[in-house]
């Protein structure tokens, strides 16, 4: 079966130069019958790649340890689920994934738009098909999933991290979010190459960038959920910079989404958006090549590897090619209309975006400055947490802070009057939660009290904007529906509230403690005690599982018991934290307990955390989800508007 | 081993009908160019996009009128020029 596999990718990688090379060929020379070929090479490429994919989720279920993939990622004792995502588990199934997406989203970009955009389109094969050749031609030379050996008896298992429910989803969704930002990119560069500047690229990439943003956001929230109940480290976001590296291009996505808006409505920032969207293409690559290259210590880097100068030098063509394309297209892209006032909503996206970008390259010099140290010194020197927790709070909050301004102003200009009158229900809000806090005992920490005055504003606006929208419209539901890309943003909008809550509240006021304890003793962390019962030990599926019992109670009162401990996987050698948490939902915080180390006489070295609010953390990626359903959802009226629009050039 | 083999060879015919498929379909055909906007198309289109950011801009500036967001003053004023330029990108699409 493997030189099915490998068979597959050969034909992938082929149809894929194909499809780049007779493509450009075709819209250069304005040849129809090539460039519909062109695009049906990465249909076929699509499919290609689907056979090598089911080829290896073959080999795994199967566990067929002849294949060196299989036999490095699972045994015979890991479970069927786990042995699925060992898709995604290394480096060469993680890059299958990658073609797999990138073809499938090619293939439907291609199918929805070649009929109505034919010239765009014809650009755009080219590109997607260049990208797509990259990424088949590592699978077939440099880092195959096809590999053969002689079959060992037992595989050496899928790290102990891994294998958690949460794998089965965290990655899948980061690389939708990913490589769907590829889509965007290459109609852009499509409409540069094309001469088409016109918003013909941004309609039909509009649904796939918010696609991949809301994949992208979904999936690193459940990637934190990961961290916070599986890495047993009492936290959920450490500045990694393989968690940077998926935060850095929803931030991009994130600006491109908002300056879009500014292009639609008003003509400006042509140029702004075709950088947005190389940077926010420019940061995945960087994001995948973070994960797989091994270049920086991460816990998410699982591999060291070789094919991490072949990402860089792409990277580098990409970015130098497509800013070239801007360069030389810029005349087309001059935009005839300024920027009337800087009170008004076009100039807070305006500031938006400039924070976003500016959060975005700081986190970006961060996570490079260890490769450039190491460069230039020889020696790799790290930034730390306290440098990323000044960024975000430096950007972050005036960032809060807009999403409340934005909503209340109205597009190129506003006057002092209606400002005033907007904004009064919203800030006395504000300055009521503030005083509040301060009153109830908030104020130790500053940026906490500040981000919660900021949340109250936003939370206030969004409710105005609402009830005043419903009074305006008749009822919510003519309202959402008549623009649902405005009011589910403001929902989005609310998520966005909810994390920054469950984040000021679980890093700026929660407490935590550390301690030996021998069973019978105890100890405290904020109002809660603990004490240590007894230690068990019980055999699981395919790991030895070390739980210490242990009391909770809030003064004399026994709220409950909790099992933390860790996890002694047999196949792969290694042992995993196992944090317990108990969730008071009343007082809406955590308490987590971590086994640090556990001695063979029964005494443990205990850590207790409490962290306030941090389920709202949780709670903002439904609500982030709701609000990018209602976005994403399709609007008849719009797309009959906008097919006629672009239905008469062609006929003209 | 010989089952792989067939399906590799099915994946790669049906790869090869597929990409050639639009020569297939046409053989020989007059108009083999691939369909774009002309200069006068890309004016029009030009034009349709001024004349939906003014439109949809008249309807914004009533909706944020009517929930309070600009005041009547502002809302005369912006109202006028709105008006303009979506009729001037009418008749200029006539």
């Amino acid at each position: 079966m493997a030189e099915l596999g490998r068979a597959a990718l050969i034909v992938s990688l082929g149809l894929a130069l194909y499809a780049a090379l007779a493509g450009f060929w075709a819209a250069r020379n304005r040849r129809r019958r090539l460039a519909d070929s062109a695009g049906n090479a990465l249909l076929a490429a699509l499919g290609a790649t689907a056979v090598a994919s089911a080829v290896l989720l073959s080999a795994l279920v199967r566990h067929d340890f002849s294949f060196t993939y299989v036999a490095s990622h699972t045994s015979t004792q890991l479970p069927l689920g786990y042995s699925i995502s060992a898709f995604w588990g290394g480096q060469e199934g993680s890059l299958l994934l990658w073609l797999l997406v990138l073809t499938a989203y090619g293939a439907a970009a291609v199918l929805l738009n070649r009929r109505s955009a034919p010239d765009l389109v014809a650009w755009t094969v080219p590109v997607l098909g260049a990208i797509a050749a990259f990424f088949a031609f590592l699978l077939v030379a440099v880092a195959s999933p096809f590999a053969t050996q002689t079959a060992p008896a037992q595989g050496a298992g899928l790290n102990p991290s891994l294998q958690n429910p949460y794998m089965l989803a965290h990655p899948p969704l980061l690389y939708l979010g990913y490589v769907g930002l590829t889509v965007p990119f290459a109609f852009g560069m499509g409409a540069l190459l094309a001469r088409r500047t016109d918003e013909r690229w941004l309609v039909a990439t509009r649904r796939w960038t918010l696609f991949a943003w809301t994949a992208l956001g979904v999936g690193q929230l459940l990637g934190a959920h990961w961290a916070y109940v599986e890495v047993g480290w009492g936290g959920y976001y450490a500045w990694d910079p393989v968690e940077n590296a998926a935060l850095m291009p929803w931030l991009a996505a994130t600006a491109f989404l908002h300056s879009v808006m500014i292009q639609e409505k008003r003509g400006m920032l042509k140029v702004w958006n075709m950088l947005l969207v190389i940077l926010a293409f420019g940061l995945s690559l960087f994001g995948t090549f973070l994960t797989r290259s091994g270049v920086v210590n991460s816990i998410h880097s699982f591999t060291q590897s070789s094919i991490g100068p072949w990402f860089l030098g792409f990277i580098c063509v990409v970015v130098a090619a497509s800013l070239a394309l801007v360069f030389w297209r810029l005349p087309l892209l001059r935009s005839k209309t300024r920027l009337e006032s800087l009170v008004s909503r076009e100039a807070t996206f305006l500031y938006n975006n400039l924070l976003l970008v500016a959060f975005c390259l700081t986190i970006l010099w961060g996570v490079a400055f260890p490769i450039l140290s190491e460069l230039v010194k020889g020696e790799s020197s790290t930034v730390g947490r306290p440098y990323y927790d000044f960024f975000l709070r430096t950007f972050g909050l005036p960032l809060l802070l807009l999403m409340g301004i934005g909503p209340l102003v109205a597009w190129r200009r506003a006057s002092l009057r209606s400002l005033g009158r907007t904004f009064l229900w919203p800030a006395g809000v504000a300055v009521a939660v503030g005083v509040l806090l301060v009153a109830l005992g908030a104020g130790s920490s500053s940026p906490g009290l500040i981000a919660y005055t900021f949340s109250a504003f936003v939370l206030g606006s969004i409710v105005l904007e609402f009830v005043r929208g419903t009074r305006a419209a008749g009822s919510i539901t003519q309202l959402v529906s008549r623009n649902r890309r405005r009011y589910g943003g403001y929902v989005v909008h609310a998520a966005i509230v909810l994390l920054a809550i469950g984040i000021a509240g679980s890093s700026a006021y929660g407490s935590s403690s550390s301690r030996k304890l021998h069973p019978g003793q105890s100890m405290r962390v904020g109002s809660y005690s603990l004490v240590y019962r007894s230690l068990s030990h019980v055999r699981g599926p395919n790991d030895l599982e070390v739980r210490a019992t242990m009391d909770v109670y809030h003064g004399r009162k026994l709220l409950g018991r909790v099992y933390p401990g860790k996890n002694s996987y047999f196949a792969e050698q290694q042992v995993s934290s196992e944090m317990a948490i108990r969730t008071d939902w009343l007082r809406a915080e955590d308490l987590d307990v971590i086994t640090d180390q556990i001695d063979p006489n029964g005494t443990i070295y205990f850590k207790a955390l409490v962290k306030p609010l941090v389920n709202f953390i949780w709670l903002a990626g439904v609500v982030f989800f709701f609000g990018s359903v209602i976005t994403l959802w399709p609007d008849a009226r719009e797309e009959r508007r906008l097919a006629s629009r672009y239905a008469l050039p062609a006929e003209a | 081993m010989n089952g792989a083999l067939l399906i590799g060879a099915v994946v790669a015919v049906l790869a090869v009908v597929l990409v050639a498929l639009p020569f297939i379909r046409e053989p020989a055909t007059a108009d083999d160019r691939l369909a774009e906007p002309g200069d006068r198309g890309k004016r029009t289109l030009e034009l349709s996009e001024q004349r939906d950011r003014a439109l949809a801009a008249l309807k914004e500036l009533e909706f944020d009128h009517r929930t309070g967001k600009i005041s009547n003053e502002d809302y005369r004023e912006l109202l006028g020029g709105y008006r303009r330029r979506a009729a001037s990108a009418l008749r200029a699409l006539e």
